[in-house]
C-alpha cells in the first residue's frame, strides 16, 4: 500500500488528546505581585533559585547572572527565601 | 520549543513546563519539575488523580512535555504496568522509561493494591509519590501518610482530639520488603539529593519507588516562601528521615545535626494547636520519640 | 479448522487469533478456563503477548487500558463481581476512547454469592459506553471476538467492545466449532493502528480533566460515535460472512418471525433453547418467532420496530432484573415501541436468574402467564421455598 492510497484520518474525539506544553499559552505572571530582583553581585551560581522554582521560570545567562520570566513567575518569593547568599530580593511590580 | 517572551524559550522535552495551575511555593511543582529534568524526554508518565494532574492538565492546556496518561486515582501503578508491558512488546523497553506519578493519598492508601501488584510483578516502574501528607486537592483529608498529631480536615484538632492520632504509614520500609531493587525517600528541599535519587531509580531496572515530602503552603499552614526551609526542618529533625534501600535493605541514610522536632512543627498551622498548653506538650514528646525512633534506627547522627 | 472445544477454549484461540500484544486478567469463576487457555497459549508460545497476571480486576482493566495507550492490542476477561469490580475502569475506558475487547462472561451478582448464570453483571454496566454483543451458541463467540476488535478499532468507533457469553452454559460446554486460521484472520483484522498513542516522539497527554464548559460536548461525541457504531457493526458482520461464510445477524436475528404473531426475544444461548420450544409450538399450529438481539449497545430501535412491527404479542425473556423497577430489555422495548401506531403489549418474564436452567416447561409457563395477562413477572419462581422461608 502506497502512502498516497492511505485514507485521511479522523481528527481524535474532543478533549481526548491534549497538546504537549500547551500550558504555555496561560500566562501565569499575573498571579502575584512580588517579581525576584537578582543581585548579580553577591551570587555565587549555586543554583539553588534555578532549582527549587515551582514554575521552572528562573534561568542564567552566564554562570552568576540569574533572572526570573516575569511572564510565568507567581511571585511565591521561594527563591529569594533559599538563596543561601541573600542575593534575590522580592520587589512590589503592579501591572 | 516555544517562546514565551523575548529571550526566554522553553524546550518541550525539559518534561514539565510553567503555565501550569499550582498554588505560588508548591512544593510538588518544584520536585515534579526536578525529577522530570533528570528523566528526559525518553519517558511515559503514568499519574493520579490528584493536586498534580488537577493543575497540570486542565484541557486543553497541559504543563506536560512527554507523553503522560492519566486514568483514575487509584490504578496508576497498573496503568504503568500496561504501558511498560506494551513498551515490552514493541521492544522499546530499553529505550523508554516508564514513570508513575501519585499522590500520598494515591499511594498510601487507594492505590496501594494496585501499587503492590506492581512492585510484586516486577515491572520497569520508577514510582514517585508526591508526600504532602494529606489529600491535599480535595481540601486537605488525612491519609495514611499523615503524620502523628497534624490537624487536617478529616483529623481536626478540637476539644476532644489533637489532630491525626495514628503515626505515618510506613510505606518505603513496606516497599522495601517486596524486595525491588531500589526505595529511597527524599525532600524537594534537598534538591540535589533528589536529582540524585531520581537519575539512581530511572538508572535501575525493575520497580523502583522514591517518595518525595513536598512542602504544601496552604495545606500545612505556611507562608509560601518558606517551602524549602520547612521542608529542611522535617529532615533535620528526623521525622523524615532521607533514607535508601537496595534489594529491600537499608543502604545508606543521610546524617543530620538533630534539631529539636519543636522546630519544624512551630511554623506550620498544622500543629499550632500543639503549642496552646500543657496538654499538647505531651503530643510534642510523642513526636520527638517518633523522630528519635527513626534517628536510632536508619543510624542518622553516627 | 472444525474442533470439538470447550467453549472457553474457543474463546482462547480467538483471541489469539486476533494477535494481541498484552492479555491481562484476574481470575474468577466461570471465566477461569479462558485465562487458564490463554496462560497455556503464553507459555507455549502460541500467542506471542506479554501476560501480565494482575492482583484484582480494577488492575486487569487498567493494566489493558494502559497497554492500548501505549500502542498494544488489549484483551481481559472477567465476571460478576469481577465486572463490578472494574467497572469504574470500564467506564473511564470507554470515556477515553480507547479500543479494546473484554469478554463478559454473564454470571449472577452477588448478594446472595451465586456463580451460575444469567445476565445481571453486563446488564449493570450498559451505561459506560461499551458496545455490547450477546452471542448465542459456541461458534458465534469465536466469530464474535474477532468481529470485536475490528468494531472497536474503526475509526467511526473508538469504543470498546464486550463479548457477552453465558457462563457455565458457554463457557464450559464443548461444541464443535471451525475455528478460523491465523492467515483468514489476519487478513481480515490487520494489525491495531492507534488513531493516537503514549510515544514520545509525539507526547502527548491523554486523561486531561474537562470543565463544564465542554464535558457535555465531549459526552455527545462519544453518544453520537456509539449510535453510529450500529452501522460499523453491521457492516464487519458483512464482511464476516463475506470473508468467513458465517452470519448471525447485525444488530439482531430473527427465526420464524415473518408471519409471527406472538414474537418472543431475548438475548444470549437461551436464543437456542427458545428456537426449539418455537418449532415445537410451531407444529402445534401456533404462529410463534423468535427474535435474538445480538446487539444491546448501541441499542437497536430502528431495527427492534422494524422486526417487532406485525406482531400482536411480544414476549421478553430477561436474565436479569432492575430492582425496583422490573425487567431491562423489556422497558427498553416498551420505550421503542412508544409513539408507534400500533404498540403491542410487551410481556416482562425474568427467569433464569442464578442459573436457574430455562426448559420447555419454562418456556410453557411464561406462554400461559401472558396469555392470562401477566405483565411483570419471575417465570419458574418456586413457591414452596418462598412460603417455606
Amino acid at each position: 500500500m502506497t502512502a498516497t492510497a492511505k485514507k485521511p484520518r479522523r481528527k481524535p474525539p474532543l478533549g481526548i488528546v491534549t497538546k504537549p506544553g500547551s500550558s504555555l499559552r496561560n500566562r501565569t505572571g499575573p498571579w502575584g505581585i512580588l517579581r525576584p530582583e537578582f543581585d548579580w553581585g553577591k551570587c555565587t551560581g549555586c543554583n539553588t533559585c534555578e532549582s527549587i522554582c515551582p514554575e521552572g521560570c528562573i534561568r542564567h545567562l552566564e554562570k552568576k547572572q540569574y533572572e526570573a520570566d516575569t511572564e510565568y513567575c507567581k511571585g511565591c518569593g521561594m527563591c529569594a527565601a533559599a538563596c543561601p547568599f541573600s542575593a534575590i530580593t522580592m520587589k512590589e511590580e503592579h501591572r | 520549543m516555544t517562546t514565551s517572551a523575548p529571550g526566554f524559550t522553553y524546550e518541550i522535552a525539559r518534561g514539565f513546563l510553567p503555565g501550569h495551575r499550582a498554588c505560588a511555593g508548591c512544593g510538588q511543582a518544584a520536585a515534579v519539575r526536578i525529577v522530570m529534568e533528570v528523566a528526559g524526554p525518553n519517558v511515559i508518565v503514568a499519574n493520579a488523580t490528584g493536586c498534580l494532574e488537577v493543575f497540570s492538565t486542565p484541557h486543553p492546556e497541559s504543563a506536560w512535555g512527554v507523553p503522560w496518561i492519566h486514568s483514575l486515582f487509584e490504578n496508576h501503578p497498573a496503568v504503568a504496568s500496561g504501558v511498560e508491558a506494551a513498551l515490552k512488546v514493541q521492544g522499546k523497553i530499553n529505550d523508554v522509561r516508564v514513570l508513575c506519578f501519585g499522590g500520598d493519598g494515591a499511594t498510601f492508601d487507594i492505590g496501594f493494591g494496585a501499587l503492590s501488584g506492581m512492585f510484586e510483578r516486577g515491572h520497569d516502574v520508577a514510582y514517585f509519590c508526591m508526600d504532602n501528607e494529606a489529600y491535599m486537592n480535595t481540601g486537605v483529608q488525612r491519609s495514611g501518610s499523615t503524620p502523628f498529631a497534624a490537624a487536617t480536615t478529616t483529623s481536626p484538632a478540637g476539644r476532644r482530639s489533637f489532630g491525626e492520632d495514628r503515626p505515618k504509614k510506613d510505606l518505603p520500609s513496606i516497599a522495601a520488603a517486596h524486595g525491588i531493587p531500589y526505595v529511597a525517600t527524599a525532600s524537594m528541599s534537598f534538591f540535589a539529593d533528589l536529582r540524585r535519587k531520581a537519575k539512581k531509580a530511572l538508572d535501575t531496572r525493575g520497580p523502583k519507588y522514591v517518595q518525595v515530602h513536598v512542602p504544601c503552603p496552604p495545606g500545612w499552614g505556611y507562608d509560601e516562601k518558606n517551602s524549602v526551609e520547612i521542608g529542611r526542618l522535617a529532615v533535620e529533625c528526623g521525622l523524615y528521615p532521607l533514607v535508601e534501600w537496595e534489594n529491600g535493605e537499608v543502604a545508606r541514610a543521610r546524617k543530620i545535626k538533630p534539631i529539636p522536632v519543636e522546630e519544624y512543627l512551630k511554623p506550620q498551622r498544622r500543629f499550632r494547636h500543639l503549642f496552646r498548653g500543657e496538654a499538647g506538650k505531651a503530643q510534642i514528646a510523642q513526636i520527638q520519640a517518633l523522630a528519635d525512633a527513626n534517628i536510632k534506627k536508619y543510624g542518622l547522627t553516627e | 479448522m472444525r474442533k470439538m472445544i470447550e467453549g472457553s477454549r474457543g474463546v482462547a484461540e480467538a483471541v489469539g487469533l486476533c494477535r494481541p500484544g498484552v492479555i491481562s486478567a484476574y481470575p474468577i469463576t466461570p471465566q477461569t478456563h479462558i485465562v487458564e487457555e490463554l496462560s497455556q497459549m503464553v507459555a507455549d508460545g502460541d500467542i506471542d503477548a506479554e501476560y501480565v497476571r494482575v492482583e484484582s480486576e480494577h488492575s486487569a482493566a487498567s493494566v489493558c487500558l494502559g497497554a492500548v495507550a501505549a500502542g498494544c492490542r488489549s484483551y481481559s476477561a472477567t465476571t460478576s463481581q469481577g465486572m463490578m469490580l472494574m467497572a469504574e475502569v470500564l467506564y473511564n475506558i470507554a470515556g477515553m476512547r480507547l479500543p479494546m475487547v473484554i469478554t463478559g462472561v454473564n454470571r449472577a451478582l452477588s448478594a446472595p454469592l451465586n456463580i451460575w448464570n444469567d445476565q445481571q453483571d453486563t446488564m449493570a454496566i450498559r451505561d459506560s459506553g461499551w458496545i455490547q454483543l450477546y452471542a448465542e451458541n459456541n461458534q458465534e463467540v469465536v466469530d464474535m471476538h474477532i468481529q470485536a476488535f475490528k468494531i472497536s478499532e474503526d475509526d467511526r468507533v473508538l469504543l470498546p467492545v464486550m463479548v457477552c457469553m453465558d457462563g457455565f452454559i458457554l463457557t464450559h460446554t464443548y461444541e464443535t466449532v471451525d475455528v478460523p486460521t491465523q492467515e483468514q484472520v489476519d487478513a481480515f483484522l490487520p494489525a491495531y493502528d492507534p488513531l493516537y498513542k503514549l510515544d514520545p516522539k509525539e507526547p502527548y497527554t491523554l486523561g486531561a480533566f474537562a470543565g463544564p464548559e465542554m464535558y457535555e460536548e465531549v459526552r455527545y461525541e462519544i453518544q453520537r460515535d456509539a449510535l453510529a457504531s450500529k452501522d460499523v457493526i453491521g457492516e464487519v458482520a458483512r464482511d464476516f460472512q463475506a470473508a468467513f461464510g458465517r452470519w448471525y445477524g447485525d444488530v439482531l436475528d430473527s427465526y420464524r418471525c415473518d408471519d409471527a404473531e406472538t414474537i418472543y426475544v431475548a438475548m444470549g444461548s437461551v436464543i437456542g433453547t427458545m428456537k426449539d420450544w418455537c418449532d415445537m409450538r410451531r407444529e402445534q399450529g401456533e404462529k410463534i418467532g423468535v427474535l435474538k438481539l445480538r446487539c444491546f449497545r448501541p441499542f437497536p430501535q430502528d431495527e427492534l420496530r422494524a422486526a417487532l412491527a406485525k406482531a400482536r404479542r411480544v414476549v421478553v425473556l430477561e436474565k436479569a432484573i432492575s430492582v425496583g423497577a422490573y425487567g431491562i430489555l423489556a422497558a427498553e422495548i416498551r420505550a421503542a415501541l412508544y409513539g408507534q401506531a400500533a404498540t403491542p403489549p410487551v410481556h416482562c418474564a425474568v427467569v433464569g436468574l442464578g442459573g436457574r436452567d430455562i426448559t420447555f416447561d419454562t418456556l410453557d409457563e411464561i406462554e400461559s402467564k401472558t396469555r392470562a395477562g401477566e405483565m411483570d413477572f419471575f417465570a419458574g419462581l418456586r413457591r414452596e421455598m418462598l412460603e417455606a422461608g
